[in-house]
């Protein structure tokens, strides 16, 4: 089914929050006002982009990333114009011109550019593929979403959008335990460090602003983009007295309750 | 005669009123119309459109349907009609992601007013540009345990399933509690 919208509803963090979580493969095509961009994942992974018309052909990213000179660039595209990039990559790597972390890190660099310009657009119709994948002869990467999601988050300046985000300070957060995501393999800032200290359910946001002197609105961005990146979740903090639940009925006594919402269950059945 | 209540809240537009209808007794619609007349209009900040749907169980026990107004300036009406109420259900129209994080947000709130069984719906689920359940799911950031039903409002056995679900969870809760 649907994976529809527009950024201007939903917004790219949010979708790579979701493609992060959902472990989602396929391709997301975003339409612009000016441009049309698709990118690729493979199980919640950063596999490919590609910008408008921007040439995708791998001498050129190469170019771009001032891995290869003009006149490199120029020889390379006049003699393997027909050549997939997978070729390419291999005959440049064989004929020593560069190694093969050069064309996997410009090929990084240049995907997760093509995200950070995606961050800067603030609106364009989005559709999600399902299962569709770049063409075979494209190389394609595995790069982790957290921390793109967390550049793109921090980005996030709204007030009204975050108190909806997080509507309560006292709530607590905890560590997701999501297998794969290591905290010491994400860019935090100081400031995100400062905030992770003290995460655990005994300890509610609001306290945490507290200890840490920050004001409602720089506790929540931060929070925020811990929460987008999947690194923490809100929860209930713990050692608070839980409210007793109430079941509003006109009856105390719990056989007659039960007696009585029975009554409801037969009767909606039958409607 | 005993009154039970359960409260439908939701967003603008989520189905909340097509909901009701599709098992009251009563038109709603019609309820919705006569408060929001135009004698009626001068004092609307206390009488607000508010749907209003009506299941007798029997001789003894009817049960009421409240639909919230969905619009955030009729939100102090929310603590009001929670008062008492069975359970809620919070109904997403999941075709418009626009919507999602004020569902989110209604959602919370209604949670702080009353600590009751509540189910969530991903309404719409018929149409052709509906989110699937379980990327709703995560988008509206939902607890993996808590029931998200798929619903079509316009469907009576949708909707008796939506309140069937909200029923077994209000007396799984309270077979917990005894
Ligand atoms: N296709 C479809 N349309 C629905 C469904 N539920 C509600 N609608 C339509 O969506 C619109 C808004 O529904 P309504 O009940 O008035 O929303 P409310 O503002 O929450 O009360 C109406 O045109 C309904 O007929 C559904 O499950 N499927
Ligand atoms: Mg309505």
């Amino acid at each position: 089914m649907a994976l529809k919208g527009n950024l201007r509803d939903f917004s790219i963090t949010q979708l790579l929050n979701l493609i992060n979580l959902a472990h989602k493969t396929g391709t997301l095509a975003i339409e612009g006002p000016k441009d049309t961009a698709w990118v690729s994942f493979r199980k919640g992974k950063l596999a490919y982009s590609q910008m408008g018309r921007d040439d995708s052909h791998l001498a050129s990213s190469h170019y771009r990333a001032k891995k290869i000179s003009p006149s490199q660039h120029k020889m390379i595209r006049a003699r393997a114009g027909g050549m997939s990039d997978k070729e390419l990559g291999l005959l440049l790597v064989n004929a020593n011109y560069i190694t093969q972390e050069d064309i996997l890190a410009s090929l990084q660099a240049e995907f997760i550019g093509t995200i950070h310009r995606l961050f800067t657009w603030a609106e364009g119709r989005f559709g999600f593929e399902n299962n569709v994948l770049p063409p075979n002869d494209k190389i394609l990467l595995r790069i982790n979403l957290e921390n793109i999601i967390i550049e793109g988050s921090r980005q996030l300046r709204e007030w009204e959008q975050l108190q909806d985000e997080i509507p309560s300070l006292d709530i607590a957060l905890k560590f997701t335990d999501r297998p794969g995501t290591k905290l010491q393999n994400i860019n935090l800032s100081v400031e995100e460090w400062r905030v992770a200290k003290y995460i655990d359910p005994k300890n509610s946001i609001r306290q945490i602003a507290n200890t840490t002197k920050m004001n409602d609105l720089e506790i929540r961005r931060i929070v925020y983009s811990l929460l987008q990146a999947g690194l923490i979740e809100m929860v209930r903090q713990e050692g608070l007295e839980v409210k007793p639940r109430q079941i509003g009925l006109p009856t105390k006594d719990t056989a007659e309750q039960k007696s009585l919402v029975n009554r409801i269950i037969d009767r909606i059945r039958s409607i | 005669m005993q009154t039970v209540k359960m409260v439908i809240t939701g967003p603008f537009n989520s189905g909340k009123t097509e909901f009701i209808q599709s098992v009251s007794e009563i038109d709603v619609v019609a309820t919705e119309r006569k408060i929001s007349s135009e004698a009626e209009k001068i004092k609307d900040t206390t009488t607000v459109a508010m749907d209003f749907g009506r299941i007798t169980v029997d001789q003894d026990l009817v049960l009421y349907l409240f639909g919230t107004p969905g619009q955030k300036r009729f939100d102090f009406m929310w603590e009001i009609l929670s008062e008492g109420m069975l359970g809620f259900i919070v109904m997403v129209d999941s075709t418009r992601p626009e919507t999602f994080r004020e569902a989110r947000s209604i959602l919370e709130t209604f949670r702080a007013y009353a600590p009751t069984p509540y189910v969530v719906t991903a309404n719409k689920q018929d149409l052709d540009d509906a989110w699937d359940i379980e990327d709703m799911r995560i988008a509206l950031r939902l607890d993996p345990k808590l029931k998200f039903l798929p619903c079509v409002a316009t469907s009576k056995d949708s909707v008796k399933n939506v309140l069937l679900e909200l029923l077994y969870s209000i007396l799984a809760e309270m077979e917990a509690g005894t």
